[in-house]
């Protein structure tokens, strides 16, 4: 198959002018997708359903550290000066609510409907390095051999990745230690990176190219080339927040008695906040319904949480009744046991967990406490 | 004579979260608040489909209320009428209580891993089981029965809180018959009671294990299950001889909903059936 002439080659490196990515919007919702990218939205950077550029939340900039998120105007007017907000793409994959099923009974017999036969089709535009590795993350959780979720298989497999490498990076940021960023380096149909004056684009996909017909795309130069990994560099450099995985989950399993878990289950509210906005945390409950004569019922699937006390009941009582023991069940799994039931950690690094801990419980500083006085 | 088993199939749907209908054929009350429903699925292709290994575990749905995983209790060999002996404890099982035969239910699976009957060829087998924690049990004890000389000697280890609340005692006289040994204890006796009165595990006192040849089955609460392992333990069976059935709390038994977690393991997927010596390291771990 040839490739059209007006359009890169898969892997060509293209500079785009900035608003001309108003007409990648616009070539994407020719092919049918609805854009979901970044937005402003009650002071903070969220991900949402956008339609024009301008949208985008131009020149800003967040703070964050434990607890804490703000977003002040930066004077360079970048387009994606700012870094990650509560929001992740997990609530567009694996939605927070999703109607399984109805049941209709009548004369002895069940109809069961599924509201659900067509999954949006979504271009996510905006997608850093973390958060990208935590989309294959959740891959391997609900795309595996054996059982294969389809609500979030038939979103996964139709969607178009802009990812966007990172050109700050916030406090709370450690994807360096995670191995997952700030370069974006597969899984993309495009990815950009922002110069000061152009986008550079890198074609990842057969589609992420055909995105690029009409835009007035011009080869990259050597010089373009060497400012975008600039930019990488200046983000890396930003990045003063570290965790150190080695032996881990070993680490973890040796230390389930460690006095550390009583410290923090001291502070933590137990308010499931880290695993709302954990991009990989994929827990879920079913809720039924039906109505007053009982001949039809419905179930939900909503996220769930292993810091909600009923989480873990079974008859006679909640298996982990303490803040500790939940706390425990939370932070041994995302950095320990997640590796042993799917080969890699469950954290990428982005930090959320951090920032929107209402009392600013830091992850990386729980686990540098459990190796310092753990058993080794 | 096949003594390796192979892993059943789930009755395949595209969506793991769909049930199917099944009627509930009978319901046998058995003690206090528990009862065995018998069902089969409605749909015959879906009945024709249909198998499981002892040891493996259903979703039963009651529209409106939710799902509960609960064991298959029945013979395997019949697989066109599954049991599940439910004790009425949640608010599903409750829903349970209510219906009657004639009512449709949802079903899916099965699912889990199943007792390694494989494993016990020529061997002696040793089931320890607390209340119930018999119902899983059950179909190992009808697939030995079936294939009774293929193993060595074969010894039940059984107990309930009061005689009242001991499943299948009409059935021991058959067992025995067919050549197992039945040992039963109960926490506190009735004034008709007179066979032994302590915990399970005491009920090792009564039998001689010989640890290079016996293969130990365990299920019912937690703790009874740790003193078990100690018992088994003291006597030299290896770790991995020694085989438990768990519980957690479940949503979807396909491993997408995190709840059944205990350390790296799924129990819905790696169990509810383990090798004692895979997760040694958290069994009995406090509010783990």
């Amino acid at each position: 198959m040839t490739t059209p002439v007006n359009v890169p080659r898969i892997s060509a490196s293209v500079v785009l002018p900035k608003p001309a990515l108003q007409q990648v919007f616009e070539n994407l919702q020719e092919s049918g997708f609805s854009i979901i990218g970044p937005t402003l939205r009650e002071g903070m950077v969220a991900l949402d359903e956008i339609r024009t550029v301008e949208d985008l939340p131009r020149g800003l900039r967040d703070q964050q550290s434990p607890g804490h998120y703000h977003l002040r105007p930066a004077e360079d007017g970048q387009w994606f000066g700012y870094n990650l907000g509560a929001h992740s793409w997990k609530q567009f994959l694996h939605p927070p609510r999703v109607t399984l099923y109805s049941v209709n009974k009548n004369e002895g017999h069940w109809t069961l409907q599924r509201p659900e036969k067509v999954a949006p089709r979504y271009a996510f535009v905006g997608v850093r390095a973390c958060d990208l590795q935590a989309v294959f993350i959740q891959d391997r959780v609900f795309l595996g051999e054996e059982y294969r979720d389809p609500y979030y298989g038939r979103r996964r497999e139709q969607i178009f990745i802009l990812a966007v490498n990172c050109s700050t990076a916030s406090s709370s940021c450690f994807c360096t230690s995670m191995k997952t960023g700030p370069r974006v380096s597969t899984g993309y149909d495009l990815v950009l990176t922002e110069l000061s004056d152009a986008f550079l684009l890198e074609v990842g996909s057969e589609a992420g190219s055909e995105m690029l017909r009409s835009t007035g795309w011009q080869s990259a130069t050597a010089f373009d080339l060497g400012r975008a990994t600039q930019v990488l560099q200046q983000a890396e450099r930003q990045i003063t927040r570290e965790m150190n995985t080695v032996d881990l989950p070993q680490l973890l399993y040796r230390n389930l008695e460690h006095p550390r878990w009583s410290k923090v289950a001291a502070r933590c509210l137990s308010c499931a906040n880290c695993t709302m906005v954990c991009p990989t945390c994929f827990c879920t409950t079913v809720e039924d319904s039906s109505d007053l004569r009982g001949t039809s019922a419905e179930r939900v699937r909503v996220w769930d949480s292993c810091f909600v006390l009923d989480f873990s009941h079974v008859h006679g009582g909640n298996l982990r009744p303490t803040v500790r023991a939940r706390y425990r069940q939370w932070l041994t799994h995302k950095l320990g046991s997640w590796i042993d039931q799917f080969g890699t950690s469950g954290c990428v690094g982005c930090g959320r967990c951090i920032t929107w801990c209402p009392v600013g419980i830091d992850i990386t500083e729980e686990l540098k406490a459990i190796r310092a006085t753990g058993e080794r | 004579m096949t003594t390796t088993l192979p892993n059943p199939e789930i009755v395949a749907r595209p969506d793991p979260m769909l049930p199917n209908a099944a009627v509930i054929r009978g319901i046998q009350p058995e003690a206090y608040g528990i009862s065995t429903f018998s069902l089969a699925f409605q749909e015959p292709p879906v009945a024709h489909a249909y198998h499981f290994q002892p040891g493996q575990f259903n979703m039963l749905y009651v529209p409106g209320f939710g799902e509960v995983a609960i064991s298959l209790s029945s013979d395997p060999a019949s697989p066109e009428l599954m049991g599940h002996t439910v004790r009425y404890a949640g608010v599903v099982t409750r829903a349970m209580g209510r219906l009657k035969p004639g009512d449709i239910i949802g079903v899916r699976g099965p699912y889990g891993s199943f007792w390694p009957l494989h494993l016990a060829v020529g061997k002696d087998v040793l089931i320890v089981s607390g209340g119930i924690g018999l119902a899983p049990l059950r179909p190992l004890i009808l697939s030995i029965i079936r294939d009774r000389s293929t193993y060595g000697r074969v010894m039940l280890l059984y107990g309930a809180r009061t005689p009242a609340d001991l499943l299948y005692t009409g059935e021991f006289e058959a067992w025995e018959r067919a050549g197992i040994e039945v040992h039963v204890t109960v926490d506190r006796a009735d004034e008709n009671w007179s066979g032994q009165v302590g915990v399970v595990p005491m009920l090792f006192y009564r039998i001689r294990v010989d640890h290079t040849k016996t293969v130990v089955m365990t299920c019912g609460p937690e703790i009874m299950m740790r003193f078990a392992i100690y018992e088994a333990l003291a006597r030299r069976v290896p770790k991995d001889a020694i085989f438990i059935s768990m519980e957690r709390n479940m949503k979807c038994a396909v491993g997408f909903c995190g709840h059944c977690q205990f350390g790296p393991t799924f129990i819905c997927r790696q169990g509810p059936v383990l090798k004692y010596s895979a997760i040694e390291p958290f069994f009995g771990k406090e509010d783990f």
